[in-house]
Parts: C-alpha cells; structure tokens; sequence
C-alpha cells in the first residue's frame, strides 16, 4: 500500500508536467488541427535557458528561490519567441496546404532546435542546479517532496489560469471561436492569424514552464529530453480528447498516473519478466488502445470527418 | 554543335544509348571508388541501402499519403531476423535466400500490425503511433537480453554471417576475368541487381490499379472511398509493402555490416529516410532515388571537408559534421515544403496536387 501512494505521488507530479505539455498540443490541435511535432523541443528549450540562467546567478547570492524566478521569467519569453517564430515561418506558410505538408515541416524543426540547441549547450546531459534545498515530507508511509507539491502547485495555478482565460475573456472567446470555424470567426471581425499566433505563444509559455519543473524535478536537463516528453504529453491529449482542454488535463494527469503505476508493479506482475526499463512503453500501450476503442478521447466530441 | 545534340536527341536510339552510358557507369563505379578508397565502395552500399529504404517508404508516404515516422523499425526488424538467424548467438546458420524472405515477411507482419488499428484514423495519428512503435521497438530491442537473451541488449550481435552464395563468400575477394573483386564490390553488384527489381517494381506499382488506389486516397479519402475503393485495406497494404522493403533493407544491412545493435535503428534513421523522399520528391521513384543518395554522401561529404576546415580555421572543432548533417536533414525539411513541395523532381500529379490550396 505504501508503494501505491508513493507511486501515486510521483504520478501526478510527472502527470501535472504532461498535462501543461499536452495543453500545448491540444490547443494547437484544436485551433488548425496540427499536431505540432516541435512542441516538445520548445520543453526542452525553456529548460536549457533556465539551466544558463541559474548557472549564471548562482554565484551572485541572490536567494536561491528568487533566482529560480528568475529563470522561469527568462525561460518563458525565450519560448514565447520561439513559438511565434515556429508558427510564422514553418506552419502559416502552408496554412491550406495538404495535411502532410505541415507535418513534416513540424518534424524539421523540431530537428533544428534539437541540434542548435546541442551546439548550444553540449551533447551531454547537462546536471540542473538545484539550488533550492529539497525537503521531504513523510506522510502515511510515502514521501512527498518540496519540488514535487511545489510542481503540483504550480501547474495546478497556472491551468485554473488558463481556464479562465479560454472560457472567461474575449481573447478566449476568440479563440474558440477561430477553433470552431475559422471562416466565420474571421467575418466576425477575429483576426484568425493573430489567434492562432496567440495560441502558439500561450502553449510555449506553459511549456516554458514544464521545462523548468520536469528539469529540477529529475535535475537533468539533456538537449534531447523534448522529444520523448512531447510524445507522452501527445499520448496525454489523445487520451483526454484531442482539441479539448480538459481532455488534456485529465489525460496528462491520468497517463502520469498509469506510468507510474506501470512501473512500479511491471515487475511483481509480469514475475520479473519485465522490469521498469519498460516505462517509457505504456504510454504508446495507452495511446494505441485509446485510438482503437475510443478514438475521440475520454471528454472529445465524437468527429464525423475521419479523413 | 547545339543543333548536332538536339538532333541526336531526337535520333530513336538515343535513350537506349542513354541507359548504357548509365549501366556502363554503374558497372564501372566500384572500381573507380575502390582507387580512391575501398571506404567509397562501403560508404556507396549504404547509400544503395538508403535507396531502397527510401523507395520502400516512399510508397506510404509518397504513393499512398501516409506519414511513417517509425519507418526504421521494419528495417530493424529485417536485420534483426536475419542477424538471429546467421550468426553464432544462436548457432543458427541458415542461408541468406532463406532469412531474407522470412525477414521480410516478418516485418510485413509488423506493419499490418500496427497498421490495422490505426489506419481506419486521421492520418496525423498515424504518424505519432508509428513514432512511437519504432521507440517501442528500439526499446524492446535493447531491452530484450533478460531473462531470456534473445537480443543480447545494447551490445548487439556480432559475427553474423556474410551472403554466400554457392562458392561465393561475399566478404572475401575474389579473382574473376583478372580483376579483383573486394567483399563490397560483390556487394555492390548484388546490391545493384536488387535496386533494379526494386525500382522496377515501384515503377509498376505506380502505374497499376493499387498504385492508382493509392493516388485516389491520398488526393481525397472520402472521394476514393466513395468510388468503391476499400480505403482501410488498400492503406494497409501501402504499409505493408513499404514495410517489406524496409525488411529486406534491413536484412542486407546486417550481413553488409556483420554486427546490429540498437544504436543503428534510432528515431534520426527514420527522419533521415522521410528526409530523403521528402527532398527528392514525394512520389516520384526517380526523385527518391536522388533524394537518397544526396542525402546519404553529405555526412561523407562532410565528415571530408567540415572537420578538416575547422580544424584548419580555429585549430579545433566548432561544429561537428553530425551537427551539420542534422540540421542539413530539418531545413531540407521546412524549405521544401514551405518553397518547393514537390521536392528536387517532383511527380507531376504530386506537383499539381501541392501547388492547389484549399481555402
């Protein structure tokens, strides 16, 4: 039982980065029905910025919670950027073009960030400064750490912000208006463009985030790590419905959860035969049985247009 | 002297005349590759060996419109067959004729597999499934060494048997019309006798009834489907197909090299192999062919001019070709389909179909 709860724990700590993560995708999904490849590098940059910032003002004796702030607040107009110039340049120029095309322009930037943030930052892994001292907290048999309430907490706060925003202000408003028809939003006066630059930007920003958190989490940050976590954080959508945000929430918390679970009882279950080395597959399980029973997600809307 | 070549253009042999000069070339290159280095002679059988990963995917997602991200998997799966079954790790040595078929029904397998459950979705599912099916297969690959060896883990299998075929051992030389025959350029040829029938069958393929099928469902599922073509069946068998040649590749592969380990069937293989039908041009066997073989000597290129450049300007390496290479691969990526969708030398239908955009 002890393990259950600890395994829980970890699983919603590693579920609230996935569901910001796959906040990203869903929302790109639901606005110009992209599956934005590059999304997950966008992760891994926001993390090798914070990873500079911190390395840069460790020294300077700040208070270590402040230069973590820092960081984030660097970290996240990083991405913005990086977000809006992804979208300008690789995706708005094949708006209307056939579906594959913006895919594959999805897979080559993701391939050039990759890369240009390895000669940034080294092909190693790279040991994120944890600066701020990690307590742990010991309550019915399981542990809980700072880092983890402090990611709980966080990504908590910033998805009950994003709610507000999508289903509380005009922007939101706009929003899924240009997600439910472009053409029409558009007669109502909605600049489609600026919208869906918007939402790129949003998402990058939550990901900016994600980045900072999974990398103190695990204290790793690698110019690699985007790509995996993108894919569980798509897997994440999926399973929650893709283009709906709850869907995206819920799903990112309850693959966390699976995971985790997975992981830890792989090997009683299976006698040894696997072991936890198998992780990163439940992910690809979920979100195969997903598009097999239930291709719509858990809260999606069931689509007529298969094609 | 302009006027003489046209006319000789128009003369009715000259594309018979054109294709000896190609076969005359062909036959010729490994010897001249040999004087520069026996390295060219490997280096070009990888390329061949890209080509007909190439020309195996381009039939998902150049004939038939489907994305296939996890393409590296089946030509995993073919070596892996092939390593399994010709090497000491399990004391199997059966002959190449045997596993290749084998090899590349196994991996047909893999891609009905996979295929069914996703192929009756949106085509973007596809290419996250697929994705995540190489991952799968990368990490039971590695994974696979406990508690029953089967893949010997990340160390991979070594000492697999090379082709032989009758007296042939195609590793060692051979004396043959008093020219020297080194294990590559063996290879070569053999490697070159199959690239014909794969091309030839892409060639038909294209113009058949399926090929046609394809077409119809990449241009317009709905329509296709509703001139009465059985959309699920026919994509699956795009994908099964493509995988086929992705087994074959694969078994080839392993008995080229001698060794496989997981470390030659990562996620950037199977970009590399988008990659190159992107560049070349989707759909169009030639274009790929091209693609293919640009893509597959610019790492060499590089790795002969980048580094010593370098090492020359700052004393040390700045950038490594690797990098390079990939970053070659992702603009290649975005500036084709942003400028030039239908690649380098695009099919003509493809051509019309890119240059169309819907509202």
């Amino acid at each position: 039982m002890d393990i259950f709860i600890q395994q829980v724990i970890n699983g919603l700590t590693l579920g609230a980065v996935y569901a910001m993560v796959a906040l990203g995708y869903t929302m790109v999904y639901g606005i110009i029905q992209l599956i934005n490849f590059a999304h997950g590098e966008v992760v891994m940059i926001g993390a090798m910025v914070a990873f500079s910032v911190i390395g840069a003002l460790a020294p300077s004796g700040l208070p270590p919670l402040a230069i973590v702030l820092v960081a984030a607040g660097c970290a996240i107009p990083v991405c913005m950027l990086v977000g809006y110039a992804m979208e300008r340049l690789a995706y708005r120029p094949l708006r209307g073009a056939p579906r594959l095309a913006p895919l594959i322009t999805a897979i080559g930037v993701s391939i050039i960030l990759q890369h240009l943030a390895m000669m940034i930052w080294s092909r190693n892994p790279l040991a994120f400064p944890q600066i701020i001292k990690v307590e742990s907290y010991h309550f019915a048999g399981a542990t809980i750490t700072s880092v983890q309430i402090a990611i709980l907490a966080i990504s908590l706060a910033m998805m009950a912000g994003l709610a507000a925003l999508v289903y509380r202000t005009r922007l939101g408003t706009a929003m899924r208006a240009t997600a439910h028809n472009p053409q029409v939003a558009g007669l109502m006066g909605i600049d489609a463009n600026r919208i869906i630059a918007l939402t790129f930007v949003i998402g990058a920003a939550l990901a900016a985030v994600a980045g900072v958190m999974v990398a103190s989490y695990y204290g790793i940050a690698h110019y690699a790590m985007g790509s995996q976590l993108g894919l569980k954080a798509f897997c994440a959508a999926v399973l929650g419905g893709i283009g709906n945000i709850p869907g995206a929430m819920l799903g990112g918390v309850l693959l966390g959860v699976v995971e985790a679970l997975g992981a830890g009882y792989i090997g009683d279950l299976t006698g040894n035969v696997f072991g936890s080395n198998y992780q990163d597959v439940f992910a690809f399980i979920v979100l195969i049985a997903v598009l097999v029973l239930r291709p719509s997600g858990l809260l999606g809307e069931r689509v007529g247009d298969r094609a | 002297m302009t006027g003489s070549i046209a006319r000789l253009k128009r003369h009715p042999a000259a594309p018979w005349a054109g294709a000896a000069i190609v076969a005359l070339a062909l036959l010729a290159l490994p010897f001249a590759l040999a004087a520069v280095g026996t390295a060219w002679v490997r280096i070009t059988n990888l390329a061949i060996l890209f080509v007909f990963l190439s020309l195996g995917l381009n039939i998902v997602v150049g004939f038939a419109g489907l994305l296939d991200l996890g393409y590296v998997a089946f030509y995993a799966v073919g070596a892996y067959v092939y390593a399994l079954l010709a090497s000491p790790h399990f004391g199997i040595h059966w002959p190449f004729w045997a596993i290749l078929p084998l090899g590349a029904a196994v991996a047909a397998l893999f891609g009905v597999l996979i295929g069914a459950p996703t192929l009756k979705l949106r085509g973007d599912y596809l290419a996250i499934v697929t994705l995540g099916f190489g991952e799968i297969v990368r990490i039971f690959l590695n994974n696979l060494s406990q508690p029953v060896n089967i893949t010997n883990g990340p160390q991979g299998i070594a000492r697999i048997d090379p082709f032989r075929l009758g007296g042939i051992d195609f590793s060692k030389s051979d004396n043959f019309l008093g020219l020297s025959f080194s294990g590559p350029i063996k290879y070569y040829y053999l490697l070159l006798a199959v690239l014909l029938a794969v091309i030839f069958i892409n060639v038909r393929l294209q113009n058949s009834r399926i090929g046609r099928a394809w077409e119809a469902i990449r241009e317009d599922e709905i329509a296709a489907r509703a001139m009465g073509i059985d959309t699920t069946r026919v994509k699956l068998l795009a994908f099964s197909m493509g995988a086929t040649f992705g087994g074959v590749a694969g078994g080839m592969f392993s008995a080229i090299q001698g060794f496989v380990s997981p470390e030659s069937f990562v996620l950037v293989e199977s970009i590399m192999v988008v990659s190159m039908v992107v560049l070349g041009g989707m759909g169009n066997v030639w274009g790929v062919i091209l693609g293919a073989v640009l893509l597959s000597f610019v790492p060499e290129i590089l790795r002969f001019t980048v580094e010593p450049a370098q090492k020359q300007l700052f004393g040390r390496m700045i950038i490594e070709p690797e990098v390079i290479r990939m970053l070659i691969f992702g603009f290649a990526l975005v500036l084709v389909m942003t400028l030039r969708p239908g690649g380098l030398w695009p099919s003509t239908v493809r051509k019309r179909e890119l240059a169309e955009r819907r509202p």
